[in-house]
């Protein structure tokens, strides 16, 4: 399973990436797409909308599973990758390419809490 | 009886026993005793009591019979129920207020609603072998869409009152409105208002009822409008609609499905829900129902809408197939989160108003409108005539006739000469026509109105009168313009239509459907032929009580009936599914908690193994769910239990638990669970999906619940009729039996003291296929009721037993037993071979089975559930293509056969695919196709292959398939 090192992780399975900006993009990990299957849905949050941390705000659908994406940290929704609702299965493709929103951190010092890819690893038994 | 007793020179026989008053038993229970004697070898018990006593924990074990007369013959009972129904008295009903006359037509009658082929048949969630039923339903959701002018339709909802209380939440969930207020007109239906009410309680809604124009300034996040209202004016919606919106709120509009083919259909003004009943589309009105109800929206709602949705996807070989669409949406995975409760639909009713509107087509339904709207016109003109006062300005069927100090005289007179007509009030009377109105119909009312032969006659009439349609709202598109509807106008075509696509799917006409948790046991035809007596269907639901004796003494026999089988002191018939009993159990015990000045109790414990129905039904409730846990056997973890109660000691509500549980094992630890919730003071809710296994052995009401809900439809021999009609009455201790649901049409004497609202549009639900179930009990008696738990207990303990060492069988009781269902564990497989329990459910289907329940309540797994009714060779059948089919897996596992290429993974094959000209699999077409002997005699053909659900989802499309030029389908419509 692909998990990559520059990355950092939540127990929820989802990933996210400091970005220059100092916004984080978020998105689900490699295992997260897998264990879900085929994904025919994708549901993302409303830009400008407040999160806290754990707050459920995207869902992502397979023929099989429903699953909540949830907000590892809390934030602002500043982008939403659009183009996900109109193909899905690019996040079966490619997990790390296909970001679900971008957050400006209510507390910049929340990413550095969050897991590393090494620990996630072991979270999902790969380590 | 033998042979050898019966001979002539045998020893003399009574005439009791000659009578055989048991025969119904040994039709009704597949195996004989010679073959029960074999299964109980093969298991190691020498008699039925034994294994019985085995598997049933002493604690619940019920000591006495149940207490019920009979078995009675078949010829006799049908006797019986027929001089009941006899005592209904069936009137023309000019009732109206959503239930109208209609004439099924005998085509349809005949070779839909008394045909096996599609009343026998399950929920389409095999689609390979359900394309006939799933094309039907695509025709219902068509014929929806382009009536009411919405972009999408579901396959159906319980009733037209249910789907108007779904249309309120699905307008909560999406709206933009911040409002917590619901507007309905005060024109629409009173039953619909009614079961609104009862749902929007819970929910916090605040229901408010004025006329539809002040619908425009009450700020609500919806509004309900009836289309025509209920007094028979039809009003243009247009400016309200904009009005609405312009608030944020959605447009909700309750519609006539007939009128809908004349009126602007409220799609185009506009309305963001369109819900409605499309009863009069050839099903009778039967007291009540089952009728198909239904629910159509805007595009951008889908993922919200409830209940079932039928879509068209692709198949391996390419071609186009239906598919149940979106099923993430629904409780089994969603849970809390589900967006309703309802499990089913209406098929078997979908099914006949779709092949209504293919048989009449656009032309014919407009015909019927027209003439029922003509009717109606002659008839007000008439009545003005004679001094009347109509002050229904704008109609389609229904008038309102002003009849002051007459109207007892006109009702009474009209009741003298066989109509029924609405009293709105002690001077207003109601007349609704429909497709049975006649000429002589309208003459013999004018009479009645005059109290003397008329002076004029309707051909007087007829040339003069103009339409009272407003031409402001005439339709002005097309609709149901698909071929369907136009190339099976000829009987002849009708019929064959009907038969090619019942050809396509697999019922229990045709072989066992051992599905888990659905008992899918023998609907007799003695229990279905009075399901189409006139004295049953043609009685409206609303009619003056004292017409309905038969059917009161029928109801009330049925409701004694379920009590002595279940230990309960009272129950209530009218939930029309499962999850709607569930949904009116819960509903009580918050009457109960409030009632002793507890209203905080709300928390309701669900064990981790429970069906999704239960949480998503406490949610509706407004229950919060706490979970739990199970223990590694599957059974409630007690002492997980005992914290969870502990610590929401104050708040506690209910629990909600199955029993045998879902994972089919009888836990031994039920009697101590209903302890510890009632020492907590919550209330016991056992859910009775399973009471199949139970009957007669043990009685929730004697072992500690409150309340159940149960499945006519599954214990008590009502069909599936391929997802619907169900009956979920709720049965209850003495203390709950105050707040059994009511309704404004029930007679005082059946109405509760402390009644919670109703939960369906009829006051006793679907009543017409109550006789089912009385004829089931009626027939089996207390005795055969009890030999028929024991029965399907001892078949399912034999399967497991012989396909034990084949696959794992997994949360065995005591002695490795299980009650009536055994779950087969496929998981290991996966890794040994590469096979998935759907491939194996695939495979059957090859050897001619519905494949078991899939993945529940355990992934990966098959949930198997033979019930009394499958006849051991049967039996045998499908442990040999089970057996045969691990040989198939075996052959994997040792590389003699293909990991990818093998007849596991390309299954289901189609008789096309099997004998093309090109064949380039690594295994034979005789073995894809007759894998054993058993196909030789009987083969069933699946007419698609493995349906791609992914593509499905990805490119939803709900309507009829384009056909190409030369009338073939399209092979992949695009999407929507």
């Amino acid at each position: 399973m692909n998990v990559p090192a520059s990355l950092k992780y939540a127990e929820s399975h989802e990933w996210l990436r400091a970005e220059t900006d100092g916004t984080v993009t978020i998105g689900i990990t490699d295992h997260a797409q897998a264990a879900l299957g085929d994904l025919v849905y994708v549901e993302l949050p409303a830009v400008g909308r407040q999160l806290k941390a754990d707050e459920a705000c995207a869902v992502v659908e397979s023929v099989k599973a429903a699953s909540d994406v949830y907000a590892p940290i809390a934030g602002e929704v500043v982008a939403v990758n659009e183009a996900l609702t109109d193909s899905p299965e690019s996040l079966n493709a490619d997990a790390y390419a296909a970001w679900l929103f971008r957050l400006k951190p209510a507390d910049t010092g929340a990413l550095a809490t969050m897991l590393d890819a090494a620990a996630y690893e072991k979270l999902i038994g790969e380590a | 009886m033998k042979m050898n007793e019966l001979q002539p020179g045998a020893a003399p026989l009574t005439l009791r026993a000659l009578e055989d008053r048991s025969a119904f038993l040994a039709r009704h229970i597949g195996t004989t005793d010679e073959d029960q004697a074999a299964m109980l070898a093969t298991l190691g018990y020498a008699t039925r009591d034994a294994l019985i006593d085995a598997i049933v924990p002493p604690a619940i074990r019920e000591t006495a019979p149940i207490k019920l007369a009979g078995p009675v013959p078949e010829a006799e009972a049908l006797a019986r129920l027929r001089a009941v129904a006899g005592q209904n008295k069936v009137l023309k009903s000019f009732i109206g207020q959503g239930y109208y006359g209609t004439h099924t037509p005998g085509v349809i009658l005949r070779n839909i609603l008394e045909n096996p082929a599609w009343y026998t048949a399950y929920t389409p969630y095999q689609p390979e072998i359900s394309q006939g039923r799933l094309e039907a339903l695509v025709n219902f959701q068509t014929m929806v869409c382009e009536l009411t002018g919405m972009a999408i339709a579901n396959a159906s909802m319980l009733d037209e009152a249910t789907a108007a209380a779904e249309a309120m939440t699905l307008a909560l969930r999406v709206g933009k409105s911040k409002s917590k207020r619901f507007f309905v007109a005060d024109d629409v239906f009173p039953q619909t208002l009614d079961v609104v009410r009862t749902r929007a309680a819970p929910l916090d809604i605040e229901v408010v009822v004025g006329p539809a124009a002040a619908a425009a300034t009450a700020e609500a996040f919806a509004v309900l409008l009836q289309y025509p209202g209920v007094a028979g004016e039809v009003r243009d919606g247009r400016a309200l609609t904009e009005a609405v919106h312009a608030q944020g709120g959605l447009v909700i509009v309750a519609a006539d499905i007939l009128a809908l083919t004349l009126l602007s259909p409220p799609g185009e003004w506009g309305a963001d829900v369109v819900v409605g009943s499309t009863q009069r589309f050839g099903v009778p009105m039967g007291y009540g129902g089952p009728h198909a109800g239904y629910f159509a929206t805007r595009d951008e709602f889908k993922r919200s809408m409830p209940g079932r949705l039928v879509g068209v996807t692709v198949d391996a070989n390419g071609n186009a197939a239906y598919r149940l669409a979106l099923q993430t949406r629904e409780q089994h995975i969603r849970r809390e989160k589900a967006t309703s409760n309802i499990c089913t639909a209406q098929v078997l009713l979908a099914v006949i108003a779709s092949m209504y509107a293919v048989y009449h087509g656009p032309e014919g339904l407009t015909m019927i409108a027209r003439r029922v709207h003509r009717l109606t016109a002659i008839l007000k003109a008439g009545l003005e005539r004679l001094g009347f006062s109509v002050p229904t300005q704008a109609f389609f069927d229904t008038i309102t006739v002003a009849t002051g100090a007459k109207t007892a005289g006109i009702l009474e007179g009209g009741v003298a000469y066989g109509f029924n007509m609405r009293k709105i009030d002690e001077r207003t009377l109601g007349i609704s026509f429909d497709e049975t109105t006649t000429r002589n119909d309208v003459a013999r009312l004018w009479d009645i109105f005059n109290f003397d032969d008329t002076p004029f006659s309707v051909a007087d009439h007829d040339a003069a009168v103009t339409d009272g349609l407003p031409s402001t709202l005439a339709r002005t598109t097309t609709f149901l313009t698909h071929p369907v509807f136009h190339r099976h106008r000829s009987e002849t075509d009708m019929l064959r239509y009907l038969r090619k696509l019942a050809d396509r799917d697999l019922a229990l006409d045709r072989s066992m459907i051992p599905l888990g948790s659905c008992t899918m046991k023998l609907n007799a035809t003695s229990e279905m032929i009075p399901v189409t007596w006139p004295e049953f269907g043609a009685v409206h639901p609303f009619a003056p009580p004292e017409q309905a004796a038969g059917y009161h003494r029928m109801i009330h026999e049925l409701e004694a009936m379920m009590c002595a089988a279940t230990g309960y002191d009272a129950v209530s018939l009218q939930p029309n599914a499962g999850s709607q009993g569930e949904y009116a159990g819960l509903l009580m015990i918050e009457a109960y908690h409030r009632s002793r000045g507890e209203p905080h109790r709300n928390v309701c414990l669900i064990p981790a193994s429970a069906h999704g129905t239960n949480p998503a039904s406490a949610q509706m409730a407004g229950m919060q769910v706490v979970v739990v846990a199970c223990d590694t056997d599957g059974n409630v973890d007690l002492a997980d239990l005992e914290a969870k109660a502990d610590a929401h000691a104050r708040d506690l509500a209910a629990i909600m638990v199955t029993y045998p549980s879902t994972h089919g094992v009888f836990e031994a630890g039920i009697k101590r669970l209903c302890e510890i919730v009632h020492g907590h003071g919550g209330q016991v809710y056992v859910d009775g999906a399973n009471l199949n296994a139970m009957v007669g052995l043990a009685a929730p009401g004697h072992f500690g619940a409150d309340v159940s809900h149960l499945n006519l439809h599954k214990t008590f021999c009502i069909p599936h009729g391929g997802g619907g009609p169900g009956v979920g009455p709720v049965a209850v201790k003495a203390h709950l039996a105050p707040f059994l649901p009511g309704h404004r049409d029930m007679p005082a004497d059946d109405r509760a003291a402390h009644a919670i609202g109703p939960v369906s549009a009829a006051p006793y639900g679907s009543a017409s296929i109550l006789p089912i179930s009385w004829m089931y009990v009626t027939m089996m008696g207390g005795e055969g009721l009890k030999a028929a738990s024991e029965s399907a207990i001892l078949a399912a303990n034999y399967i497991a037993r012989r396909l034990a060492p084949h696959y794992p069988v997994l949360y065995c009781g005591p002695g490795g037993l299980v009650a009536h269902e055994c779950i087969l564990d496929l998981r290991p497989l996966k890794a040994t071979s590469g096979i998935e329990v759907e491939d194996v459910a695939k495979r059957l289907i090859d050897y001619g089975f519905h494949a078991p329940t899939m993945s529940f309540p355990v992934p990966g797994t098959l949930m198997v559930e033979p019930t009394e009714s499958e006849p051991l060779s049967e039996i045998d059948r499908f442990i040999d293509a089970m057996i045969a089919i691990r040989a198939e897996i075996r052959a994997i596992e040792e590389g003699r056969m293909d990991r990818a290429d093998n007849a596991l993974k390309h299954a289901p094959h189609t008789a096309a695919a099997v004998s093309a000209d090109e064949w380039t699999h690594a295994y034979s077409r005789l073995s894809a196709a007759y894998p054993t002997a058993a196909q030789k005699a009987v083969k069933y053909w699946p007419p698609v292959a493995r349906v791609d659900n992914v593509y499905g989802d990805r490119n939803l499309f709900c309507s009829c398939i384009p056909l190409t030029e030369s009338g073939e389908a399209e092979a992949a419509p695009a999407a929507a």
